[in-house]
């Protein structure tokens, strides 16, 4: 690694005023930063670590909605999410245990690996992300691989999700990492349906909207019999060719959508 | 450089660190704690395993300022100071719960996190909750047994020495 300092302020302001200085880079759990630090492929002067900030902690439930604290570990959010099942359980198997006491919310959005499991949560949910600044909806929050509408220096401050009447998270495990090969979020609200796919494209994150069109009709693995993701945009490497996790798309979200109605 | 104060296996230390230091590097080379190992580097072997605060956590995954403040436990403060093992450490040596020895550290803070937790696990969350920890000897199968054993379950069902 590079030398740097690190630096633990234990309010939201002063840690963006820290993020304002040049080459300043957030801390939240260090799961993917520190990996990244140790290759030398980032060069901060200075880490801002988030994790002693009491206002970006823990769960909280509010009517049909759920919010979560940026710097909540994912230990905390599958202990403490049990109005959101399907988000509690996504939580629980992220990764193993002492990853999961460690890695963050805020750290896993911020990041937008096209293989992690919380974008597909958010997005398939219709969170809303909330910064020091803003507050962004998950359809405009998600730009592709490793990008998001973050600024430089903005920080997630909490992520808050409505309630969805059904729910589930399926992930098909790339078995080494335990990143999802293919994961696949469902929700449904009323005639509302949402199937987001994290893991597959090259683009990081999506929304499959013609399940979404079939399902909202007729909320069964059936509905989308037929139907089929193109491989061409699919991530291709030694754990799956592109025209295999297009296939694990579709039965991914069959399996979501049976989980989901129990 | 930091100066940190923290407590490690009860005792109170403080000293100066770099930001980059790793805990891993801070309990081994600064306090000469070897018994965290370093298999892997990478946040995939587990068997730099340490508790901070009561979590398990990857020592070589977290920096050491930011156990700042903190309770640190490593395998070396698991044995009474008269040498009597944890319930934990005595079932790896009575189940033969390992060969060479260099993921045990890493093993016996994790399970003893587990059992902390959940103290009459199944076999099954046993394995699951294992699932950050490397064993590149045993095959995993007396670990599975000396875990259940030391959370007081009957393990003689559990087949295959
Ligand atoms: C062995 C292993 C297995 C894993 N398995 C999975 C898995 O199955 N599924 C999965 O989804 N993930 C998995 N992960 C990744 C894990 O969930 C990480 O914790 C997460 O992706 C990053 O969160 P973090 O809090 O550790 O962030 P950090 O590593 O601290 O930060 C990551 C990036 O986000 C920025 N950042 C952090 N917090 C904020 C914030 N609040 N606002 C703005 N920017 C911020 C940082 O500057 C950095 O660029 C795994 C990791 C490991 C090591
Ligand atoms: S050395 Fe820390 S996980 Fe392998
Ligand atoms: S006993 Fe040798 S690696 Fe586990």
């Amino acid at each position: 690694m590079y030398a740097f300092d690190v630096v633990r302020p234990s309010s939201l302001d002063e840690a963006v005023a820290a993020l304002g200085e040049e080459d300043a880079q957030a801390l939240s759990g260090g799961q993917t930063l520190i990996p990244t630090l140790k290759q030398r492929l980032a060069m901060p002067s200075k880490l801002v670590s988030l994790t002693g900030i009491a206002d970006l902690q823990g769960v909280s439930a509010d009517g049909g909605t759920i919010t979560i604290g940026g710097a909540t570990p994912h230990a905390t959010v599958a202990a403490e999410a049990g109005s959101f099942p399907a988000l509690a359980q996504l939580a629980g198997n992220i990764g193993d245990p002492a990853v999961r006491n460690r890695g963050t919310i805020g750290g896993s959005l911020a990041n937008n690996d096209p293989s992690a499991c919380y974008p597909a949560a958010a997005l398939g949910a219709g969170a809303t992300i909330t910064t020091n600044s803003r507050a962004i909806a998950a359809d405009d929050y998600f730009q592709g691989l490793f990008t998001t509408a973050l600024d430089e220096g903005e920080v997630v401050t909490s992520v808050s999700f409505p309630v969805p009447e059904k729910a589930a998270y399926v992930k098909f495990e790339q078995p080494a990492s335990r990143f999802a090969l293919v994961g696949v979020f469902v929700t449904k609200s009323g005639g509302d349906v949402r199937v987001a796919v994290t893991g597959a494209s090259n683009d990081g994150v999506f929304r499959w909207s013609e399940a979404e069109a079939a399902l909202s009709g007729n909320f069964a693995p059936e509905a989308i019999d037929g139907l089929s993701v193109s491989g061409d945009d699919m991530i291709s490497d030694l754990h799956g060719s592109g025209a295999y996790r297009a296939h694990l798309v579709g039965v991914m979200t069959k399996r979501a959508v049976a989980a989901a109605n129990g | 450089m930091a100066e940190i104060t923290l407590t490690v296996n009860g005792r109170s230390v403080t000293k100066s660190v770099k930001g980059n230091t790793l805990l891993v590097e801070f309990l081994r080379e600064d306090l000469r704690l070897t018994g965290t190992h370093v298999g892997c580097d990478t946040s995939q072997c587990g068997a730099c395993v340490v508790h901070v605060n009561g979590k398990d956590v990857k020592a070589c995954t977290m920096f050491a300022v930011e156990a700042d403040g903190a309770e640190v436990a490593t395998i070396e403060g698991e044995a009474a100071p008269d040498g009597t093992l944890s319930a934990v450490q005595a079932a790896f040596q009575e189940h033969h719960g390992l060969q060479c020895g260099f993921c045990t550290p890493g093993m016996v803070m994790t399970a003893t996190a587990l059992l902390r937790d959940n103290p009459k696990p199944t076999e099954a969350e046993v394995r699951d909750y294992l699932e950050g920890n490397i064993c590149r000897c045993t095959g995993y199968h007396n670990i599975v047994k000396a875990i259940m054993a030391a959370s007081g379950q009957d393990v003689t069902s559990i087949a295959a020495e």
